[in-house]
């Protein structure tokens, strides 16, 4: 079970806490109407998946209601950083 | 390949067990293969089976990073039924039902499938409309199945809680007698040892690390022990479909996610067939060896680590707990985790790529021990025309694309 | 009866508290401080239990977690607990034990007989066998499953309650042996919150058997004197009698205290159990290890122990399982056994060393105290039924392969082996440290860690007592440091202990026959499951090669001990005839459980009526107290009809909806999710959000919208109202009310931070009382007087604010039954008494209270859709002929629209949101149904759609349906088919999905 550090408000908390929002810095396309169904799909279906580390969106559901990011190893689970929405990652790159 | 039966096992127990034949080879890899199959999971090592059998292609190598058998196949709980909701995944499923219901005699391997029913149940008035609408689906589709009353279902499952004072009370359920059980080591085992005697090598512990392509066609994969030529490249890895797909530049719509089982210390018989819920969440059967084998819910974050989290497990004991109270004294004897490939209609891919001679066969979700044979079936055969079989159409990559989603969230109960 | 085999030295026994239990029906005495196998073991009983393949007669064969036989069922009826090993169940007065396995009795197994036919079933025989014929399978099946399992599941729900408990603490240590113990004062002394918990009834470990003295004392005084130091910190949590049985991601741990099971009928009410979930910044494992039994033929006969247990039985428990030992050793330690034995008074046979000349201090010891060592040999065979009678010694090769020498037997009825000691490194492997095999102490260590954690003593494979306590105590200093306490410097002086200089071992697995394994007796590895030295050799042959195949044909280590006697003798044996070493052979993955654990425990209180909270609105008691059936919604419960005397679900509904209909009816409609929506920018984001626009939603004004996933698919539906400028009330679904909030903040947050909206749950701070039907605006008008209700000025989608019963109100003109309807809310503590206020004034009219089935009949009269009843997540606006909803010129594309314009969301031949007539009008279509255009095709048969909803309409006194059929809405007028599993069918006529007040006269009055 994961431990969690909520960088809204600033404490590790238990998994339970929180729900999973997928990868994160996926932009929402500004023109929708303008990009192909294979596009579209891309957007909407099409995940990176890594093994290793993966930059997801975790909301902290029953604490502070915001969403941030985590960067998190998927196969050692160990959360390396957790920022804010709208802010970079520290870390990047796909090994651990 | 010598045949098993009741009278070579007394014929080697008289010569103390000293002349049982190799289940498979172990041989060197040639240089190249008509077909290479990645992954020597239950689904690959069928696939490789129906290419010899079926197509006579019999220049073929399974290439496991592990032992074969030993991902999800291992893993699972080792349901099987064909109920599905929409007819593509019900004809498909239900071509897997029909050949689990000769695979021992087909693979002279008894792969102990239990035909002992399945119940999917029902606990508020949509779930009692949705299986309704899916038992009615699937009558007109040729397969089995009929809504039952909770007074059946105590019949079917004596320890069962009917009362109607529960939390989620059951007011029914789906029952799929056809449905069940197998045993699914010998699943892997047997296809391996058909396919082998096939002349299909087995080649355990390489990995494939790339796939070599040229002009936009496969021409063969790096693996941990060099290179291997083939004409066709057919990927198998569930729970790595993802990585193995970037080897060839191509990306999918899975996500892998932990999936978590576990089995109770074994206890007398006391639940003769399967029972699964999807408003609590849980699903429970019994073993022959007597384990009480329950299977979680998919933890929700992305995870390559062969294990979840614990609160998901508890969630579970306690759906397990609501459904039959009477085994809250039982024990918890091992739990683990699977990773699965899950696609956003939880229905998989089975599909030729824009790579020319590059085929893939995964994302099953919770569901792919039960489409073991139908699965290897059609993708054998997709493979071997390199064009989808009539079954295969629907479950294309293009279907994100145009939207033809063949959603089965939600409609078909669990979807394991 | 006589206990034959209790000492006079008591061990840890108080003699003088005699304990009655029964076994397998039968009366017996122990004392107290026994656990269930020692007392057996006291009097005499030899057959524990039978083997699972083999039914073979099987007596106690170990001392703690790894005892693979003396598997019991304790106690009856609702409270009887299968499975427990007779080694780790402490007696108390009245305690009932029983054996699992044994018919008609574990004495007379009339299984047994399948025994001598044991040849006939090695490894994987199912899979080669019981084929043919086909249809006969389910016949085997049924007869392999009258042998399966162990002990049987109460019939009856669990009496007994169990509590969860959640701490953090900074250094969690796991064992309180030698290494534990100091580890957990080091720790303490530093002022760190310790936790130290052991599965044992009492703090000690294997001291609790050792004769050696430590500062002078008894090894059992000095871990008193510590036990109690420890109980002196008030940063200390001592927990006995609790297993960490599972390490799982970040630290977390989980761990089984066994509160009352130890307590039989004396135990108080309260939790049987504890699960306590613990966080922990540092972690100290020191959770010992397990000694390895000698792998020889026959050598599960009743009377073959391990040396440890022999032992522990002596010292601690004061009962000597037998009369003439034999000790079968590789190792020096051992011999400690053959010391306590003779100091029993009762005859040590003789030593039996494969090693040749061993000297070590124990050797020594033994030899000088007159006992027969025979070195270079091998105890090859023990001889016996049910009770050893001989054990066959042999001289052996020093590599340990092979029989050089006749075979001499020695007349004992006890034999105690060791083939070394294996470091429990389960709970350092269930993190995925991946275990290495050390040949200098023939055992696995712990891995490389993988969380915070670092293991001590003997589980890291330090053996020595003395070593392990300075382990230990550095390992508490170092964990305590490294979770911000003290500077990592032991502080305690090394407590004063002789070391023991022991000579190395031999790594002997198993012992050589004179017969080839395949040919000899079965040499046993994993006794529970039956799995033989011949049986690992057969897979290897078979060309299994893999240690995870191995342990899967064969099922080694599949058993309640999980491996940890057989485990690595398996391996070994398996390494041997790969030839190949231990170390590149690998091991298997150790998982959670350490020991079985308790469902009820994991499950904790969150069962019952707390499985899931039940949600209550504020006139729920007047519900219940109006005889309401209730339906589950959610978590809500929603009065589902109300049922008057004598009534069927049919009458009932037929009458509600006539009430509305005719002349008024009211609906509690508090379930709804509420958004309180504000700022500058909410109208823009929710007409984001909505297929249709809010941009000119003026205040008082509500508007009815549809909410798309992405993928252009209805996800949940409602009515929107402007209260003010920038401030909105947004209604959800029931069922939906969460996942949209979460929606608004995942798009809010993630994607247009720029925009300045807020979201507040308000579904709990209102509640709803909708007035509908004909008579409604006189109902209203009696119990409001400040809002003008004439059609003019508050008119069908208005709301107003103002006072009903002198409550303040928010009045929405909406409707989900086609009639004249005012939604009444008012803070949700006011809900009962406007209810009851709404229900008097009403009472002139008949007001009629309906519940969520004729809303649902309503509703579908009037062809409105629910949203997960009518859609299932294939739906788009268009498919429930609803295009009006979607606002094609929106300037922002909003969510769900781009894949509106997918090439299978505008494909011809969707399904359509249609009407059903039944041409039978009392003929009501299942809901569910499938519709087919010819009704004796053959099956396959084409499915055209199904049926959403349906129900016999009082008001228009035929049936009516919805449903969704391909190209529906342009096949108006044709006749389908709902086959019917009975073989007969339903035909039904497409028809509009409006069937009642098309115009909308009624609701807009």
């Amino acid at each position: 079970m994961l431990l969690i550090y909520c960088p809204n408000c600033l404490e590790y908390r238990e998994e339970e806490e929180f729900s999973y929002g997928g990868e994160a810095h996926i932009a929402r396309p500004l023109n929708p109407e303008t990009l192909s169904d294979a596009q579209w799909a891309d957007y909407l279906f099409f995940r990176t998946n890594p093994r290793g580390i993966h930059h997801e969106m975790w909301y902290h559901a029953t604490g502070c209601r915001r969403y941030f990011n985590a960067t998190r190893n998927t196969v050692t689970y160990e959360i390396l950083e957790t920022y804010q929405v709208g802010t970079q990652p520290q870390i990047t790159g796909t090994e651990a | 390949m010598k045949r098993y039966s009741g009278f070579s096992l007394l014929k080697n127990a008289l010569s103390y067990h000293e002349n049982w034949q190799k289940v498979w080879r172990n041989p060197t890899p040639k240089k190249d293969y008509d077909v290479i199959i990645v992954g020597g999971g239950g689904h690959g090592l069928a696939t490789a089976y129906y290419l010899a059998k079926i197509h006579g292609i019999t220049n073929v190598a399974v290439v496991e990073k592990g032992y074969l058998g030993g991902g999800n196949t291992a893993r699972n709980t080792t349901i099987i039924r064909s109920n599905y909701l929409w007819d593509e995944a019900a004809q498909l499923y239900e071509l897997s039902l029909k050949l689990w219901e000769g695979l021992s005699q087909e693979l002279n391997y008894n792969v102990m499938f239990s035909q002992r029913g399945v119940l999917n149940l029902g606990h508020n008035l949509q779930d009692m409309r949705d299986i309704e609408r899916r038992v009615n689906a699937n009558r007109l589709n040729g397969i089995d199945g009929e809504v039952v009353t909770p007074q059946r279902i105590k019949e079917i499952a004596p320890l069962i809680n009917i009362s109607p004072d529960s939390r989620y009370p059951i007011l029914g359920a789906s029952w799929q007698p056809r449905g069940g059980t197998a045993r699914h080591d010998a699943v892997a085992w047997g296809y391996a040892r058909g396919a082998d005697a096939l002349g299909v090598d087995m080649i355990q512990q390489t990995e494939v690390t790339g796939i070599r392509r040229k002009d936009g066609a496969v021409v063969g994969v790096e693996t941990s022990n060099g290179f291997i030529g083939a004409r066709k490249v057919a990927c198998v890895t569930a729970g790595n479909s993802g990585v193995v797909a970037a080897m060839a530049g191509l990306r999918l719509p899975v996500e892998s996610r932990p999936l978590q089982a576990l089995v109770s210390e074994p206890i007398k018989p006391c639940l003769d067939t399967v029972v699964m819920s999807n408003a609590v969440h849980g699903y429970i059967s019994q073993s022959d060896k007597g384990d009480l084998v329950i299977g979680a819910g998919v933890d929700s974050y992305n995870g390559y680590g062969q294990r979840g989290s614990f609160h998901v497990v508890e969630h579970t004991v306690q759906a397990i707990c609501e459904l039959f109270p009477a085994f809250s004294r039982v024990s918890m004897n091992r739990q683990w985790g699977g990773i699965v490939d899950t696609c956003p209609d939880a229905c998989p891919i089975i599909s030729k790529t824009s790579v020319d001679g590059l085929y893939f066969n995964c994302g099953w979700g919770t569901g792919g021990f039960k489409a073991t044979p139908g699965s290897g079936y059609v993708f054998a055969d997709t493979v071997a025309n390199d064009r989808p079989h009539p079954l295969a159409e629907a479950f294309n990559l293009d279907r994100f694309n145009t939207g033809a989603l063949i959603d089965e969230h939600g409609a078909a109960g669990v979807a394991h | 009866m006589r206990q034959l085999n209790r000492l006079l030295a008591a061990g840890r026994t108080d003699q003088n508290k005699v304990l009655n239990f029964t076994f397998n029906g039968k009366d017996y005495q122990g004392v107290a401080g026994d656990t269930l196998a020692s007392a057996l073991l006291a009097n005499g009983i030899d057959v524990v239990g039978r083997s699972f393949k083999y039914a073979r007669p099987r007596g106690i064969f170990g001392h703690g977690p790894e005892e693979p036989n003396a598997i019991m069922q304790i106690g009856s009826g609702a409270s009887t607990i299968p499975n427990l090993k007779a080694t780790q169940v402490e007696l108390y007065e009245g305690l009932e034990a029983a054996s699992v396995n044994g018919w008609p009795s574990v004495n007379f197994d009339i299984m047994g007989l399948i025994g001598a036919f044991g040849r006939l079933m090695p490894p994987g025989f199912y899979y080669k066998t019981f084929m043919y014929p086909k249809k006969l399978w389910m016949t085997y099946e049924h007869f392999i499953r009258k042998a399966a399992g162990l002990g049987s599941s109460p019939v009856e729900s669990d009496p007994d309650s169990y509590e969860k408990l959640n701490q953090h603490c900074d250094v969690l240590v796991v064992g309180a042996g030698p290494a534990g113990l100091v580890a957990a004062r080091e720790a303490a002394r530093t002022g760190a919150r310790v936790i130290i918990a052991d599965e044992q009834s009492e703090f000690g470990g294997s001291l609790l058997a050792s004769t050696q003295l430590i500062d002078g004392l008894s090894a059992t005084q000095w871990v008193a004197d510590i036990t109690k130091e420890l109980g002196a910190f008030s940063n200390v949590q001592r927990l006995p009698r609790s297993t960490v049985f599972g390490y799982y991601d970040h630290n977390f741990l989980a761990i089984l205290e066994r509160r009352t099971d130890h307590l039989g009928i004396s135990a108080p009410s309260g939790p049987r159990q504890c699960m306590h979930r613990v966080r922990a910044a540092q972690v100290v494992l020191a959770t010992g290890a397990f000694e390895r039994p000698l792998v020889f033929a026959h050598n599960d006969i009743p009377g073959v122990m391990l040396a440890s247990s022999v032992s522990t039985y002596v010292n601690r428990y004061g009962v000597a399982p037998g009369n003439r030992l034999v000790l079968a050793v590789t190792n020096d330690n051992a011999y400690q056994t053959a010391i306590d034995w003779y100091h029993t008074g009762r005859t040590v046979v003789a030593v039996v060393d494969s090693r040749t000349a061993p000297n070590g201090v124990l050797v020594e010891q033994v030899r000088a105290l007159g006992i027969q060592i025979l070195e270079g040999h091998g105890l090859i065979e023990a001889v016996g039924s049910k009770r050893v009678r001989k054990a066959l010694v042999a001289p052996i090769n020093e590599a340990g392969s092979e029989v050089t020498g006749s075979v001499q037997s020695l007349v004992c009825d006890l034999i105690a082996s060791s083939g070394g000691w294996s470091a429990a490194i389960h709970l350092s492997s269930h993190t995925g440290a991946k275990p290495v095999w050390d040949a200098s102490v023939v055992s696995f260590r712990p891995g490389e860690s993988k969380q915070q954690e670092r293991s001590a003593g003997a589980c890291k494979g330090t053996f020595g007592v003395l070593d392990g306590l300075i382990e230990g105590a550095n390992a508490g200093a170092e964990a305590a440091k490294l979770a911000g306490f003290g500077e990592g410097q032991v502080q305690f002086p090394t407590p004063l202990i002789d070391q023991i200089i022991e000579q190395p071992q031999q790594a002997l697995f198993l012992v050589p026959h004179s017969k080839t394994t395949s040919r000899a007796p079965s040499q046993f590895v994993d006794f529970q499951l039956d799995v033989s030295a011949a049986g690992i050799e057969l897979a290897v042959l078979e060309g299994f090669e893999s240690v995870e195949h191995v342990k899967r044909y064969t099922a080694l280590g599949f058993g309640t001990d999980q491996g940890k006697l057989g485990n690595i003798n398996g391996m070994a044996i398996l390494a041997k005839a790969l030839g190949q070493g231990i170390a590149e052979t690998g091991t298997t993955i150790f998982r959670p459980s350490y020991t079985p654990t308790t469902f009820g425990a994991i499950a904790g209180r969150d069962i019952n009526h707390l499985f899931d909270p039940e949600r209550y609105t504020a006139m729920h008691r007047w519900h219940v107290d109006s005889g309401a059936e209730f339906e589950n919604v959610g978590q809500w419960k929603r009065p589902w009809y109300f049922p008057q005397v004598n009534e069927t679900m049919q009458q009932a509904v037929d009458r509600e909806g006539l009430a509305v209909r005719n002349s008024v009816g009211i609906l509690d409609a508090t379930t709804l999710g509420k958004i309180d929506i504000q700022g500058p920018d909410a109208a823009e984001f929710i007409t984001r959000m909505y297929t249709n626009s809010y941009l000119k939603l003026a205040p008082g004004k509500c508007r009815y919208g549809v909410m798309l996933k992405e993928d252009g698919m209805i996800f949940d539906d409602g009515v929107c109202a402007c209260l003010s400028e920038n401030h909105y009330l947004m209604f959800t679904t029931t069922g939906g009310a969460a996942g949209v909030l979460s929606w608004l903040e995942l798009w809010q947050q993630t994607e247009w931070p720029e925009l300045q909206v807020y979201f507040t749950s308000v579904t709990d701070h209102w509640a709803t009382a909708t007035v509908t039907g004909p008579n409604a605006r006189k109902v209203i008008a009696k119990v409001c007087q400040d809002i003008d209700l004439a059609s003019e000025s508050f008119g069908f989608m208005d709301w107003r604010e103002g006072t009903v019963s002198g409550v303040a109100a928010r009045v929405f003109r909406i409707s989900f039954t086609g009639e004249l309807s005012y939604e009444v809310n008012v803070p949700a503590h006011y809900g009962r008494y406007i209810w009851e206020q709404l229900i008097e004034a009403g009472a002139e009219f008949n007001i009629t209270p309906y519940g969520t089935e004729t809303m649902h009949v309503l509703r579908a009269e009037k062809g409105f859709i629910i949203v997960g009843q009518d859609t299932d997540g294939s739906m788009t606006p268009a498919d429930m002929n609803m295009d009006w909803v979607v606002g094609k010129n929106k300037a922002f594309s909003f969510i769900g629209k781009r894949s509106l314009e997918r090439s299978d969301s505008v494909r011809e031949n969707r399904k359509q949101l249609v009407g059903l007539k039944t041409l039978d009008p009392s003929a009501v279509l299942p809901e569910g149904a499938q519709v087919v255009n010819d009704p004796n095709q053959p099956i396959p048969m084409s499915m055209q759609g199904h049926v959403t909803s349906s129900y016999y309409s009082a008001s228009l006194g035929h049936s009516i349906a919805l449903a969704v059929i391909k190209g529906g809405l342009s096949r108006m007028g044709d006749t389908i088919h709902c086959p019917a599993a009975d073989g007969s069918s339903i035909a039904a006529e497409i028809v509009s999905s409006v069937f009642y007040d098309p115009t909308g006269a009624r609701q807009n009055d």
